[in-house]
């Protein structure tokens, strides 16, 4: 079974980080939120295994709610 | 039945109540079944035991079919099963066919898909047909039954189960009177008298949102195809949906939210501009019904209570999309049937039926996961989840992964009854989808050297059907085991393409014109399969086995 990977696996991780701020200039907040979802969805596509994504869906809530 | 019997207007038809005999008896008249509700479920449920020898008593409160504008969404599935009960063909010939599905958001069409039925089956995925032909073309199709008969304005207002029967309390325009039923099918609609009367409850979810129906009558040039509008400008932030039914009657749905106030909504004044946005200006049409209504996904926890045993809208409850309201319920109709009639006939155990709890309270929970996750694409309950709804409609004008996401009402498939009790697990590998549970695929087939169909060679009886080799012949246990079973067991051979040995009398043959019966079910000379009344498979093997074919219909029979 996979398994999240959540060790280094971008080689240049500012460069990632730049164009994913770059990715919202401008936008309203709103904009932001639609374009986060296309961006979500457009990824866990490339993901495609639903285990991989319930776990990271698991890591990105543990992030900020506790249940 | 000929094409050219023009229908009488089912809507407008009234049935009068008359007086029975049991109405004057010293002690309550007994009856092997009595099903209460003439809805679509009650009369496929009726028409299916009469077919089967077993006298039926359907009642019902009301003197007329379906009033207005309900189901309308027949998939394949359900064809099969009324082509079964002797009805599918006018349905068919009157139903509109569609496949082409277009979804629009907001101003500009997203994609169109097309529901491509596999070609091979005799019927298609979904016809669109006015609930009432379907249930006026069953109940043409009951009349002609001499053990059934139709009881009208007989309301069911008292119910006494015990051990061995139910007593009923009737209520007529000419007061009440009792009844003994050794079973009762429950099929009284999500409202059902009958559930309320024994204490019991259907539970759920309840959706905060209403919907206004519209039919509309109009000879407009718009293509047979299903729209649906995703915040559309003509109707901001709601939903919309487009269907074309026979007679030039269209159905449109508008999503109205929860706030609507529904008496202010119906009004044509309201409704009229609404469609005529829709439509565009200079589209004629006539308002020919309006409704609002509300949904919710509930069920039952169980749908046999002893003697009593609810089908339909009175077991579960799903919201229109998907059309899984009338199509579940009657093949909760079919799956009882042939138990019920089995255990009437005193050739199968009662506890039988406690595998139509086995298995229609998981189809019904499908159903309801089914439902419930097009309804909450359609109407996003939070604003996160209107961002990605309108992410993914964003997404898919160009995006083929994102259109798989759009769920604006999935496809009504039956259930895979997987996990039945009735099921003898494979011991053998078997590709594809026709594993025990399945119902069994349609193919092209010859027979005696004219084109068939396969499901129109099964059902009603267990069918033992047997996979031959070039130049086989059929084997004899196949006769020796259909002779010698107390429920009734047909064999049937089915010979590849261009050999076709004349079958020995007493063992119906067909032939696999194109190969597509051995390739769906996964066959090769020997195989196999033990195929139930209601067309579903039970059990399968590499070769014909005797025992195991025994104790395969033992243990689909409720014996093991
Ligand atoms: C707007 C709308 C659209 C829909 N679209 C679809 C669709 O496209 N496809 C689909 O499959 N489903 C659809 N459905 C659902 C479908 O209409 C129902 O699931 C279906 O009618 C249920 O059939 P039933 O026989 O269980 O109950 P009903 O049709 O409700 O019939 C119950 C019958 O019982 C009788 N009765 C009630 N109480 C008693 C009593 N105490 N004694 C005697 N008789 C009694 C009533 O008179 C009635 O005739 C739709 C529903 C709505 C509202």
């Amino acid at each position: 079974m996979a398994t999240l990977n959540t060790e280094p696996n971008i080689a240049d991780a500012d460069a990632f980080y730049e164009a994913l701020i770059e990715m919202h200039r401008d936008l309203t907040p709103e904009q932001s939120a639609a374009a986060n979802a296309a961006l979500i969805l457009l990824l866990a596509n490339q993901v495609g295994d639903l285990e991989v994504l319930r776990q990271a869906m698991a890591k990105a809530r543990a992030t900020v709610a506790a249940d | 039945m000929g094409a050219a019997m023009a229908d009488p207007d089912y809507q407008s038809l009234t049935f009068p109540y008359a007086r029975s005999p049991d109405q004057d008896a010293a002690v309550p008249a007994r009856h092997p079944v009595v099903v209460v509700g003439a809805g679509p479920v009650g009369l496929a449920a009726a028409v299916d035991l009469a077919r089967q020898g077993v006298r039926v008593l359907l009642l019902d409160e009301d003197e007329r079919l379906s009033a207005g504008s309900r189901a309308i969404c027949f998939a394949k599935r359900t064809l099969e099963i009324f082509d079964r009960l002797g009805c599918g063909d006018r349905m068919v010939a009157k139903g509109v066919g569609w496949k082409t599905g277009k979804v629009f958001f907001r101003d500009a069409p997203v994609y169109a898909f097309d529901l491509l039925p596999e070609s091979g089956h005799e019927r298609p995925a979904f016809i669109n047909l006015q609930q009432y032909y379907v249930e006026g073309y069953l109940l043409d199709r009951a009349r002609e039954l001499p053990d059934l008969e139709i009881r009208w304005r007989n309301r069911v207002s008292g119910i006494a189960p015990d051990a061995d029967g139910v007593t009923l309390t009737v209520t007529t325009p000419e007061g009440d009177y009792r009844l003994r039923a050794d079973w009762v099918v429950a099929a009284d609609g999500a409202r059902s008298g009958v559930r309320a009367l024994m204490g019991l409850e259907s539970r759920g979810r309840v959706f905060r949102d209403r919907f206004l129906i519209a039919d509309v009558r109009m000879s407009a040039p718009f293509p047979a195809e299903r729209r649906f509008w995703f915040d559309p400008p003509f109707h901001p932030g709601q939903s919309v949906l487009l269907h074309r039914q026979p007679d030039d009657v269209w159905r449109i749905d508008f999503q109205l939210g929860w706030d609507a106030d529904p008496e202010e909504e119906r009004k044509p004044e309201r409704v009229i501009p609404r469609i005529r946005a829709l439509l565009g200006e200079g589209v004629d049409f006539t308002l020919l019904w309006v409704s609002v209504y509300t949904f919710a996904c509930l069920r039952m926890e169980r749908f046999r209570h002893g003697r009593v045993l609810f089908a339909g809208d009175a077991a579960h409850g799903v919201s229109p999309f998907g059309a899984r309201g009338a199509n579940s319920g009657i093949q909760d109709a079919e799956n009882l049937a042939w138990k019920l009639a089995l255990v009437l006939k005193g050739k199968a155990p009662e506890r039988l039926l406690d595998s139509y709890d086995a298995e229609r309270v998981p189809a019904a929970d499908e159903n309801i996961l089914n439902s419930t996750r097009s309804t909450d694409f359609i109407t996003p309950k939070s604003e996160v989840s209107r961002t990605f709804r309108d992410a993914v409609l964003r997404l898919a004008r160009d995006c083929a992964f994102a259109r798989r996401l759009v769920n604006s009402g999935r496809l009504s498939v039956p259930a895979t009854l997987r996990d039945s009790p009735l099921n003898t697990p494979d011991e053998e590998p078997f590709a594809g989808a026709m594993v025990p549970g399945a119902p069994v695929a349609d193919a092209p087939v010859g027979v005696g050297g004219r084109p068939s169909w396969f499901l129109r060679h099964i059902g009603d009886a267990f069918v033992l059907l047997h996979f031959l080799g070039p130049d086989d012949p059929p084997p004899e246990a196949l006769r020796v085991l259909a002779a010698e079973s107390d429920v009734p067991l047909r064999p049937l051979v089915v010979a590849p393409a261009g050999s076709g040995p004349a079958a020995p009398p007493g063992i119906a043959a067909v032939e696999d014109t194109e190969g597509l019966l051995a390739a769906r079910l996964d066959a090769r000379p020997g195989t196999t399969y033990l195929l139930r009344p209601d067309q579903h498979v039970c059990a399968r093997w590499r070769r014909l086995d005797p025992p195991r074919v025994r104790a395969a219909l033992a243990r689909a029979t409720g014996h093991a």
